[in-house]
């Protein structure tokens, strides 16, 4: 059975839909994002698997029980909030002994769970701090620590990394992933950081005005996204309008206005004569000088309008026939040389023929 | 610029002569060995030895005490309970209705007060009646002071300690109550303040039985102003201060209407 099902759930504000007839499985032990930008009713969605919100209908099970009537302290599940929320008159091992208490714990018991909790999250020497003592990771720090200590069948995490510095923020991602392995407890995480996202999830659902528009691994939300607003929501990705001339079992071929014909990996449900977009990812296409392209199946001349050296890569920004853009990105593997191509060189642009994706409109 | 600061900090001494010469007369005519507030002849303690030998004065100022004791703890609890629904359920209706007597000319409050209590509980005026009515103003100000805190607090802190497990009892217990602490306690000592020297609603509600102290001054005046006014009054005062700066050390934010510490 699974471990959090959420059942058509439907919240409103007035006339404002939230949170619109969503269903989600999540599985014990899994790390589960929601993902999307602020006001996508992902917060709303986990303050109504927390407690602190009411669907207007449907249902939220966890093992099976419908919880939606239960008040928050009596649902197995605690939440590490964006702000941290670290009762600021306790020292850090009264937040983190808070649960235990709340449950009924012996003092002894209380006792070791705090300090073993404070050890797994590095934090073993500021058990005696205050909150206001404490740098913004080591808050996050205690947040996880005072959310896990006390077992519970599921953490959610709001925007926990928001507040912390791009460097911090990588090392706590490395050190949430590993805590989540070394515990096992289920996580559903709140985002509207895509890489963050990717970096983190077993399983992303993508959020949109109360809406999944998907829900899949990250290789599969980035790689294969299902509509246009998860292509463009979920890293950069080039797109292009097209319509397709023929849908085989095999493959698609599509159409792209004033460029020719192109062909795509096939797809569930498209028929010849559907209008469409066809994306494909930067770092997908390939840049080649005019005189060497001829030979490769799909390809386009244009020309290189500007490129962007940012150190490890360059994306170029080429200007197709018809006048579209089309962004490549290139590895930078020589070192010292910031670019393979010159503003005004006459290039072809070529992918490999699985690397787009047709999207229906 | 010279002038113009010179100017500046000449008005600001003449304001706070203006303000406190008079409480500095009374403070020292209470030493002054004569019966005349007029010159200076002497240092004396004999008006305070009046004072406490005083039968009268001495049951006023327990009476007083007694009051501002009850009304200040009733006050507390209920202005506690208000200033965390007012911050809590985000009704109009709610601050209007418990911020009202705060602003309310006070002999308005007093006739108002008086003619329920007579006319409408059918109530015999005395201690009892005195503390009901210094409750009800009193109100308003630890809802405000407490209020004010709440408002420079992360709400999530409250959710929190709900979401680890904590009942609404425990959360306010374990989490509001601590935090809001300060407040409290500035509340209770600005309403005792208040209460220990209110006159007008106290006449008003008083009755005609026990005397309390604020009162009992004036009447004492409306005889022959002798310097025992000044002590009594100069124990009043060290008394209000202490309380001041008690609840401004508690609470920095009381006096500017924010927590933000």
């Amino acid at each position: 059975m699974a471990l959090l099902e959420i059942r058509d759930v439907t919240r409103r504000f007035g006339d404002f839909t939230a949170v619109n007839n969503v269903n989600i499985t999540i599985e014990t032990g899994e790390f589960f994002t929601l993902l999307g930008p602020s006001g996508c009713g992902k917060t709303t969605l986990l303050r109504m698997i927390a407690g602190f919100d009411l669907p207007d209908s449907g249902q939220i099970l966890l093992d099976g029980i419908n919880i939606v009537s239960m008040p928050p302290e009596k649902r197995p599940i605690h939440t590490v909030f964006q702000s941290y929320a670290l009762f600021p008159h306790m020292t850090v091992a009264g937040n983190v002994a808070f649960p235990l208490k709340m449950s009924g714990k012996m003092p002894d018991e209380i006792k070791s769970r705090v300090s073993e909790s404070l050890n797994s999250v590095h934090l073993s020497g500021f058990a005696n701090r205050f909150p206001h003592e404490l740098s913004g990771g080591q808050k996050q720090r205690v947040a996880f620590a005072r959310g896990l200590v006390n077992r519970p069948r599921l953490l959610l995490l709001d925007e926990p990394l928001g507040a912390l510095d791009a460097k911090l923020r990588e090392e706590m991602q490395i050190e949430l992933i590993s805590l989540q392995q070394e515990i096992g407890v289920t996580f559903v995480f709140v985002t509207h950081a895509q890489n963050e996202a990717l970096a983190l999830s077993h399983r992303i659902a993508v959020m949109n005005q109360g809406d999944i528009e998907q829900i899949d691994e990250p290789s599969k939300i980035y790689g294969f996204p299902r509509n246009r607003f998860v292509a463009n929501f979920i890293g950069k990705i080039n797109m292009m309008d097209v319509q397709v001339l023929e849908a085989t079992s095999s493959h698609l071929k599509l159409v792209v206005k004033g460029l020719g014909e192109v062909t795509a990996p096939s797809k569930e449900g498209v028929r010849a004569g559907d209008k469409g977009t066809m994306a494909i990812r930067p770092e997908q296409v390939q840049i080649l000088h005019h005189s060497e392209g001829t030979e490769v199946k799909d390809h386009f001349p244009g020309k290189i309008h500007d490129y962007l050296y940012v150190g490890n890569v360059t994306t170029y920004i080429v200007e197709l026939a018809n006048g579209i853009h089309i962004e490549a990105l290139l590895p930078n593997n020589t070192p010292g040389q910031a670019k393979s191509f010159e503003a005004g060189d006459s290039v072809v642009v070529t992918w490999r023929h699985g690397a787009s994706t047709f999207l229906n409109d | 610029m010279q002038s113009s600061n010179f100017r500046l900090w000449f008005a600001a001494a003449l304001v706070y002569t203006f303000l406190y010469i008079p409480l500095v007369i009374v403070v020292a005519y209470s030493f002054n060995d004569s019966r005349l507030n007029a010159e200076w002849v002497g240092f004396t303690l004999f008006w305070y030895e009046t004072l406490f030998n005083d039968k009268e004065m001495l049951i006023a100022a327990r009476n007083s005490l007694v009051i501002a004791v009850s009304a200040s703890i009733c006050a507390t609890v209920l202005g506690t309970m208000a200033g965390l629904a007012i911050h809590r359920y985000k009704l109009k209706v709610l601050p209007i209705l418990v911020f009202t007597p705060v602003a309310m000319p006070e002999i308005l409050l007093g006739v108002s007060l008086l003619l329920f209590f007579l006319q409408v509980l059918n109530l015999t005026l005395g201690m009892v009646s005195i503390i009901i009515a210094h409750t009800t103003f009193c109100i308003g100000f630890v809802a405000i002071i407490v209020r004010a805190r709440l408002q420079g607090m992360d709400w999530s802190v409250f959710e929190a300690a709900r979401d680890l497990g904590a009942s609404p009892w425990q959360s306010f217990r374990h989490v509001t109550l601590p935090l809001i602490m300060p407040a409290v306690v500035a509340g209770a000592l600005m309403s005792f303040t208040l209460s220990i020297d209110d006159f007008v609603i106290t006449f008003f509600t008083k009755g005609v039985g026990e005397p309390i102290l604020p009162i009992q001054i004036y009447t004492m005046i409306k005889v022959a102003v002798t310097p025992e006014v000044n002590a009594i009054s100069t124990l009043l005062m060290l008394l209000t201060l202490v309380m001041i700066i008690i609840a401004t050390k508690l609470d920095s934010g009381v006096l500017r209407g924010d927590a933000s510490q």
